[in-house]
């Protein structure tokens, strides 16, 4: 598996570089936040970004997409999670319109994945209903009715909800929460009687919603792949996921750890840098170090996503695992290297710790990784 | 049929026919790993019939230039020879300092005549060496070193004391920092000799270590003569040499992290399940399996990290300050493997020998008490650390 860029692939992490920090530096996360933006996002940004083609890198020709890979994806999320960039990318286009990708039949293709490559339709992924990442763990139920279905439960941490047009609702038609068999994907869209959508406003200053479903009615055709099998659409689509996510992290635990480096070489106590202490450099050393590991797993998930390999599913976990205790560890040792003005709000540095943090709860914590790594791994 | 596969057909009937079956199985016990050198120049036996076909072939220095005796591999070649061996179950012909540290050293800085003369010998495995750096005050401060090496003309006069000699009880030769200008700052005085362990006043003296053996020695030179041609480089310009020699060795140990370093024939997986109890394919104790899928996760970590260097590494380059990434990880990484597989095992992995302990049990108390000595030859992992810290991530002194 390619574990070193292309020059095509360079040449797009520079574009993508260059795009962020001209059209969306750190203090614009700090400007949606401050300002209570109804969307959370800049919708003109998201335009911009659709045009580029980030909205549909992964997506094939036939439906406006550019019919790339996930490590070109994985570039796209890197770069943004160095500026902080809220953008609709993973609810949109990965979560939501993954689903539609992997499981839709050729209408909900064309029709979904049309309008999200071209930017115009927000999307997002009902899945979490407790504290926890635990897709299985489903109570939500999709009953027989009226030539449809009647959908009722509650969903949390729905990424971007509040703006979603359409959700991809995660529903049990059978078996017990639990039970990989028995889940169904359904679109359904925002408006739909008994639908309930409450905004949640997070710590990283980005926006998710909880959802109440009380006996929402949705239209058979508006089941995505088989009744009972949702899990075989879903996995792929978690892992796929997973992988971006982690290259988002890798690049917002980079940022933070060069950020923290600088300020190691100019801010003087006792007559000299504080960068000469050795209580700092090696503390230093070791971020460098496991951020170059985070580095080579997530460039070995995404390549592996590519290449269709056997074992995504594991360096999936791997990779979030390990990006999770990486991003922890640099986002809180570059918060205290910072001294007094590292707890501050008009600091940066900050903004990047409680972003490492919220998506560190974000589709599994460590635990959840390993755990479910041993079990691939059959221990 | 790619060149490469053709190659690959052709590594795999070479080792079918040249491998002996007893070089198939297993090594049980360090005793049976080969090391050459002139101990070894007598033997008939299995071990030695398989050196001396790799030897002959080049394909225990695989990648080296085949003027030299190498076997002037691709790295992509040596790849798939490497794969091949492993296939087969083939041991390794030859172990030697002389393969991971010395060679590559001596291939940038010799002269033509020197490596005409010595890297033959460590390719063929004719002479054991052994590496003469550390001192008892020239530790991590290695380049504070004091033995002593006067110019007498056609050679030079060579007094003074080595420590933590890995094998100088067993080695034909040893690669020798010495000091050769004592009025210039430290690492400007510095020159890398080459000389015969069987030379008139050099001694050895074994010292045991934590984990029961003795590799390694104190090592004494008292006036021992080395002919001037077994300099290697310009007089006092040894520390150039010595630096880049301890990258290949940083290299050569990290890689041991990945568990290619021998030891136990089972992953910890299974040996949690055994100690710990399987519940429904799973280890029972949720505790230990955390911590062993932590483990696995950072071996795959690693394992993809070693793999992009390589990658990024176009053929040839030799390892730069990166190399004390791996040391570091790969030696801390093996170290908490070890840590890992003890508390697993439990009471039984307090036996130091006799009734009660199985081999695997025995073997694994002395290899977890072996790695604590991961974290300090080669470089500590504080040194590692202070590398890194300066010269990648340039903080100031
Ligand atoms: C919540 C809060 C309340 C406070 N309230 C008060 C108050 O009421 N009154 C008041 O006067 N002050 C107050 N302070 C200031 C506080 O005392 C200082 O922030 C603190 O002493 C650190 O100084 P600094 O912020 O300049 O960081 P720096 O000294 O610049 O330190 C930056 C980083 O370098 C490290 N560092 C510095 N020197 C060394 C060294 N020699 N070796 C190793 N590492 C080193 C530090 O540990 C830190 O990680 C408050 C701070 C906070 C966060
Ligand atoms: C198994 C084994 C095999 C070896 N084989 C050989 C061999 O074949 N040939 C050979 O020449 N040598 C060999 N060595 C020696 C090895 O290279 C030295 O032990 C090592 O360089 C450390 O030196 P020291 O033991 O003098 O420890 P010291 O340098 O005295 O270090 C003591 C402690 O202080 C720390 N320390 C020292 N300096 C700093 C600093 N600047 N900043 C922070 N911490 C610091 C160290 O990390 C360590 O924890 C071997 C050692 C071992 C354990």
């Amino acid at each position: 598996m390619a574990l070193v860029l292309t020059e095509e692939q360079e040449l797009l992490k520079q574009t993508v570089r260059d795009f962020v920090q001209e059209k969306s530096p750190v203090t614009e996360l700090r400007r949606l936040r401050d300002s209570s933006d109804a969307t959370g996002f800049d919708g003109a940004l998201w335009k911009e970004m659709a045009e580029l083609g980030w909205a549909s890198v992964v997506y094939p020709e036939d439906f406006g997409g550019m019919d790339m890979g996930y490590m070109e994806l994985g570039l796209i999320f890197e770069e943004c999670g160095r500026s902080l960039v809220a953008h609709p990318l993973l609810a949109t286009v990965v979560l939501g319109g993954g689903c539609v990708l992997e499981g839709g039949n050729e209408t909900q293709k064309k029709d979904v994945l049309t309008a999200v490559a071209g930017g115009e339709r927000l999307l997002s992924l009902a899945l979490q209903e407790g504290a926890h990442h635990a897709p299985l763990a489903v109570a939500t139920r999709a009953e027989e009715a009226d030539g449809g279905y009647r959908i009722t439960g509650s969903k949390t941490f729905v990424l971007d909800g509040h703006v979603a047009e359409q959700l991809v609702v995660v529903a049990r038609t059978s078996g017990d929460p639990g039970d990989r068999d028995g889940l169904t994907l359904f679109l359904v869209d925002a408006g739909t009687p008994g639908l309930e959508v409450t905004r949640t406003r997070n710590m990283d200053g980005r926006n998710a919603a909880n959802v109440n479903l009380s006996g929402v009615q949705v239209e058979r055709s508006a089941v995505i792949g088989e009744i009972g099998a949702g899990a075989e659409v879903l996995e792929p689509v978690l892992d796929r996921a997973l992988a971006v996510i982690s290259a988002e992290m890798f690049g917002t635990a980079s940022e933070a750890f060069d950020r923290a480096l600088e300020y190691l070489k100019t801010r003087e106590q006792f007559g000299v840098v504080i960068g000469s202490f050795q209580g700092l450099k090696h503390r230093a050393a070791d971020m460098f170090v496991e951020l170059e590991l985070s580095r080579s797993i997530v460039f070995d998930t995404l390549s592996a996503v590519d290449a269709g390999a056997g074992d995504v599913p594991s360096l999936a976990s791997c990779a979030k695992a390990r990006l999770n205790d990486t991003a922890f560890q640099v986002g809180n040792e570059a918060v205290q290297m910072f001294g007094g003005i590292g707890v501050t709000d008009e600091e940066e540095i900050g903004l990047f710790m409680k972003r490492a943090r919220v998506l560190q709860s974000t589709l599994g914590n460590s635990s959840y990784h390993r755990d479910r790594f041993a079990a691939l791994q059959g221990f | 049929m790619s060149d490469l596969e053709a190659f690959r057909q052709e590594a795999r009937s070479w080792i079918e026919e040249n491998c002996p079956p007893a070089m198939r199985e297993r090594v049980e016990s360090p005793d049976e790993i080969e090391w050459g050198g002139r101990a070894a120049q007598g033997r008939t036996d299995d071990r030695k019939v398989w050196l001396d076909r790799m030897g002959e072939k080049g394909w225990t220095c695989p990648t080296w230039p085949k003027e030299y005796g190498g076997g002037g591999l691709s790295k992509a070649e040596a790849k798939v020879l490497q794969e091949e061996m492993r296939e087969a179950h083939a041991r390794p012909a030859l172990t030697s300092f002389g393969i991971s540290m010395l060679g590559p050293a001596l291939l940038e800085y010799a002269s033509e005549e020197q490596k005409k003369h010595f890297i033959p010998q460590i390719v063929k495995g004719e002479i054991f060496w052994c590496q003469g750096y550390s001192e008892p005050g020239a530790g991590s401060d290695l380049a504070s070193l004091q033995t002593r090496a006067e110019d007498k003309g056609d050679h030079y006069l060579v007094n003074g004391q080595k420590i933590w000699t890995s094998y100088a009880d067993k080695a034909d030769w040893i690669f020798c920092l010495v000091r050769t200008n004592p009025d210039v700052p430290k690492h400007d005085g510095i020159s890398f000799l080459l000389f015969d362990m069987a030379s008139p006043g050099v001694t050895v003296s074994p010292i045991q270590l934590i984990s029961g053996s003795s590799p390694f020695c104190q090592t004494f030179f008292q006036d021992v003569e080395v002919p001037r041609e077994q300099l290697v480089g310009e007089v006092n310009s040894g520390w150039t040499i010595a630096k880049r020699l301890l990258q290949h060795e940083r290299s050569m140990i990290g890689g041991m992290g990945l568990g290619l370093g021998g030891g136990l024939s089972r992953g910890a997986p299974e040996i949690a399940k055994d100690y710990c109890g399987e519940n429904d394919g799973r280890i029972a104790d949720p505790v230990a399996r955390d911590r062993v899928s932590q483990l696995q996760m950072d071996a795959r970590c690693y394992g993809a990290t070693t793999r992009r260097a390589a990658e990024e590494a176009k053929a040839g380059i030799p390892p730069g300050p990166a190399s004390s990434i791996f040391k570091l990880y790969g030696t801390e990484m093996n170290k908490r493997r070890h840590e890992l597989l003890i508390s697993i095992m439990g009471t039984q992995a307090t036996g130091w020998d006799g009734e009660g302990f199985n081999a695997e049990e025995l073997g694994e108390t002395r290899d977890w008490l072996r790695s604590f000595g991961n974290s300090i030859e080669g470089g500590t992992s504080e040194v590692q650390l202070n590398i890194i810290a300066k010269r990648v991530l340039g903080l100031p002194d």
